[in-house]
């Protein structure tokens, strides 16, 4: 964990009230200057919306908003190491229908065994993630393009194995209805894998010499190989891994569900995953970005959309708001970067 | 006299000029106040540390940058540039030192791109575009070295410059005023000497020239006037013909150029470096040696294969042949991360593409290829890397607020002293630098070749390429020359001299030609 000197001797700034409890200023060091002004964007529409509606802020809707967001939130999570590498990943909501489909087939098959359900998702999300990554890095194409097909094709895939139709009924199982509806110490089971798979992300990329990589394979790919590190087996693993964690998101769809979806509560997923990497922080060429800030942009699109919800706004509107949010955030980034406005942007 | 070249009384001065022009970006003054023509007809050098205002005058006088105060004048006239293109309608071009080449269209199409002639409807008229480009070549004296179908991405470095140049010389507006960016770095001797006419020629026509440059020998060889910068203020403008290499570098830095190289006799009899008859796609044959304690310089002109030996050397180019040892032992290379393990380090020759990360601190650049010596279980121990990254900074005299400055924010020198740390951390046995002080102010290069005489002295072999002549002679106990490929000599360090060097260098060309004395084959030996 970060300790307080660590986090004040590498960014003063981010400390603005050092007034505050200890904790709150070990987070706000943590969570670094940049993404002040997500907290503050996050703060400005919990007051908005729990101003207008006083459920809003009710300890029940604030769980309801941080189920609602786990299953993007774990995608976001992995999407933004794809983006430190400098790649991208649009297949990851195929990727969790896929594995939805083929936990709760899986399940049905093997006489109700959730952990071979759970199991076989996760080996078919950590195969189709190897599969995006050897065909990038052997198959020499795009990562855009490659993941582009992945989410045609593993749509496709989840389509013709489930014949297009929610399959199996899993809420009958105790390990999914714990992962579904179970609480630990008052927060939800979904809450806390999140947590612990954005837990163990961070650490993988903040303290160790793995993650110290890719942000330097994301950085300048060149300087990476010629300082010794191995550019193709770190890709070929991080999408490994971003097929594994969207399987675990499948699995999660399957028990909030209760049955094995192909496509719906999938799709989309790809967009809003992106929009929270690139709202919290992660230069879209790679090398930057962190968990925390996309985390942050993960509460702020849930609080978002759960008020425009409530306030019976069209769901509609939801789309078009998460649109103009993805264009903004890189719209300001580039502007940080000062690039001129000429032809195509790198 | 430059000042007075502006006075009022006389006709308005054919050329153009920059009238107290300043230039500041938020509290960074880069330019403070520069008064300083460029006549017609003429051309003027312009000089200067890195950082001195060079670029930042250039960008101003091209349109690029708005001055905060002071006006850019055309034959006396005042101009209003508010972006490149403005300047390119006045007659003001700039050559960069890489020109946007559209890569999968022809030559032809690159140097009209913009006002293409076209037939009727928006077809391409490739008939006229073939007359077009056949008749400019012709009158420029270009149709022997550049071929109009060739393709954007077939083009050597020189002949992209070259299409920079049509465009600039075809276009309607005439063009007055041409500014060449530091145009050889990337460019053979041929290319240079083709150049050189060119430019030679463009000052005949009446064009005003702008050349800036680092290399005093072709300062020497083209400039009629020479400017200095210095800290963003001019500190002198000099005749060519009345002033010599140690004044101007008096008014780049201030002090004398003698001083800078340490001169030490350390090397021992312990092969440290071996390679025999290593061939790979770009280099033939090529056997060397480093001693421990030795530094070694690789010479040779621009493309004689010495970056691609490095690379090769690093594990970074499949091996077709022969053998490297290091130590003694036999290496075997399948990527630069065996090349490290075994106790090879390589600063690459392009500092910002090859070696920095640039949106990241200098602790994490110094510590990246130390990591697992830093590491336990994979977590890497924090304290021992600041305190290493630190150690090394303050040992190579990095100039920064701290080690948690981005590499981004420091000076082209100071940037290669934090790729210098990254492999002083590692203490590898042998160290390849390659042209280890490229775009690198005068002050900083003294510190290098004192790091580099340290790191000897410490009993590290230490191979430098280097294209600057009186780097090679300065630094190295020992000479080796490459040309195409292939080393085509040695020579011990009472032997080395510019002459036996460059004859090296160019043992190809004077093959036929009597080997006595080189007779000033290109401009590099005057």
């Amino acid at each position: 964990m970060t300790t307080g000197t660590a986090s004040t001797t590498e960014q003063p700034h981010a400390q603005p009230e050092p007034g505050r409890t200890a904790g709150l200023g070990t987070l706000l060091g943590s969570v670094g200057g940049q993404n002040l002004s997500l907290v503050g964007a996050l703060a400005v529409v919990l007051v908005l919306f729990g101003s207008l509606n006083g459920n809003y802020l009710s300890w029940e809707n604030i769980q309801v908003i941080a189920e609602a967001v786990t299953i993007a939130g774990l995608l976001a999570v992995v999407q933004t190491v794809v983006i430190i590498c400098g790649g991208l990943d649009i297949s990851v909501g195929s990727q969790a229908g896929l594995a939805s489909v083929v936990s709760a087939m899986a399940f049905t098959s093997t006489g109700s065994s959730a952990l071979l359900g759970i199991g076989a998702a996760v080996l078919v999300g950590g195969a189709v993630g190897l599969l995006n990554g050897i065909v990038i890095i052997y198959g020499r194409v795009n990562p855009t393009i490659a993941t582009l097909a992945g989410l045609a094709a593993y749509k496709g895939v989840a389509q013709l194995v489930s014949a297009g139709r929610a399959q199996g009924y899993v809420l009958n199982d105790p390990l999914f209805i714990f992962l579904s509806r179970g609480k630990i110490a008052g927060l939800p089971t979904m809450v806390w894998i999140l947590i612990l798979v954005a837990v163990g992300v961070h650490v993988l990329l903040k303290y160790t010499d793995i993650g110290r990589n890719i942000y330097a394979i994301g950085g300048n790919d060149t300087a990476a190989r010629l300082a010794g590190i191995n550019l193709n087996k770190y890709l070929v693993s991080v999408y490994a891994l971003t097929g594994t964690v969207a399987a675990v998101a499948g699995v999660l769809l399957t028990a909030r569900t209760g049955s094995g979806q192909p496509v719906s509560g999938s799709e989309g997923l790809e967009l809003q995953s992106i929009t929270a990497a690139a709202l919290g922080g992660c230069a879209l060429k790679g090398g930057k970005g962190g968990v925390g800030g996309t985390l942050l942009a993960v509460a702020l699109l849930g609080a978002l959309q759960n008020g425009l919800t409530i306030q019976g706004i069209n769901s509609f509107w939801q789309n078009v708001a998460q649109g103009l949010l993805l264009v903004g955030a890189v719209v300001i980034q580039q502007r940080r970067n000062r690039e001129r406005a000429i032809g195509l942007p790198a | 006299m430059t000042a007075l070249d502006l006075s009022p009384a006389d006709a308005p001065p054919s050329g153009l000029a920059a009238e107290r022009v300043a230039k500041s970006f938020g509290s960074v003054q880069a330019l403070q106040g520069v008064t300083l023509h460029f006549p017609s007809g003429q051309v003027t050098a312009l000089m200067g540390e890195n950082g001195a205002g060079k670029s930042t005058l250039l960008r101003i006088l091209t349109g690029d940058h708005r001055p905060s105060e002071g006006r850019v004048l055309l034959d006396g006239t005042p101009l209003d540039l508010a972006s490149p293109i403005d300047a390119r309608r006045a007659g003001i071009r700039i050559i960069p030192q890489e020109p946007e080449i559209i890569p999968h269209v022809s030559v032809a199409e690159n140097v009209y791109v913009g006002s293409l002639p076209r037939r009727s409807g928006r077809r391409l008229d490739r008939a006229e575009l073939r007359r077009r480009i056949t008749a400019d070549l012709a009158r420029l004296g270009f149709d022997k070295v550049l071929d109009p179908d060739l393709l954007g991405s077939e083009l050597t470095a020189a002949q992209r410059q070259l299409v920079e140049i049509l465009r600039a010389l075809t276009g309607e507006v005439q063009t007055r005023a041409i500014a060449f960016d530091e145009p050889t770095s990337s460019l053979s001797e041929h290319e240079v000497e083709a150049l050189f006419a060119l430019i030679g020629r463009l000052r005949d026509q009446g064009i005003a020239v702008i050349y800036v440059s680092h290399r005093m020998k072709e300062i020497f060889r083209l400039a009629d006037r020479i400017a200095v910068l210095r800290d963003g203020a001019l500190s002198g403008v000099l005749q060519a013909a009345e002033t010599d290499e140690r004044e101007l570098v008096r008014l780049m830095v201030g002090r004398d150029m003698s001083s800078l190289f340490v001169r030490q006799d350390v090397a021992t009899d312990e092969v440290v470096l071996d390679v025999r008859g290593l061939t790979t796609d770009d280099v033939h044959d090529v056997s060397l040696q480093v001693r421990a304690g030795e530094v070694v310089a690789l010479a040779g002109l621009i493309g004689a294969g010495r970056s691609e030996l490095a690379l090769a050397l690093a594990g970074d180019a499949p091996i077709r042949s022969g053998e490297i040892r290091l130590g003694g032992r036999l290496l075997r290379l399948r990527s630069p991360k065996d090349a490290i393990r075994a106790g090879l380090g390589l600063a690459p020759e392009e500092r910002k593409a090859q070696a920095l990360f640039l949106q990241r601190t200098i602790r994490d650049n110094t510590s990246l290829v130390s990591l697992d010596r830093l590491s336990r279980w994979r977590f890497v121990r924090r304290r021992d890397e600041r305190a290493l990254a630190q150690e090394y900074t303050d040992r190579l005299r990095v100039r920064a607020p701290s080690i948690e400055a981005e590499a981004r924010t420091l000076s082209g020198g100071n940037q290669q002293k934090v790729v210098l740390a990254r492999w002083l951390a590692r203490r590898p046995q042998l160290l390849i630098l390659d042209e280890p002080t490229r775009g690198v102010d005068i002050g900083a290069k003294a510190e290098i070749y004192q790091i580099i005489a340290d790191l000897a002295r410490a009993g590290s072999a230490v191979l430098v390429i280097s294209s600057e002549l009186p780097e090679v002679l300065g630094l190295a106990d020992r000479v080796v020359v490459m040309q195409n490929g292939r080393v085509t000599g040695e020579l011990g360090r009472a032997q080395a001299s510019e002459e036996a060097v460059l004859a090296l260098a160019m043992t190809d060309d004077l093959a036929g030609a009597p080997r006595t004395e080189p007779d000033t084959p290109t401009g590099v030996s005057r």
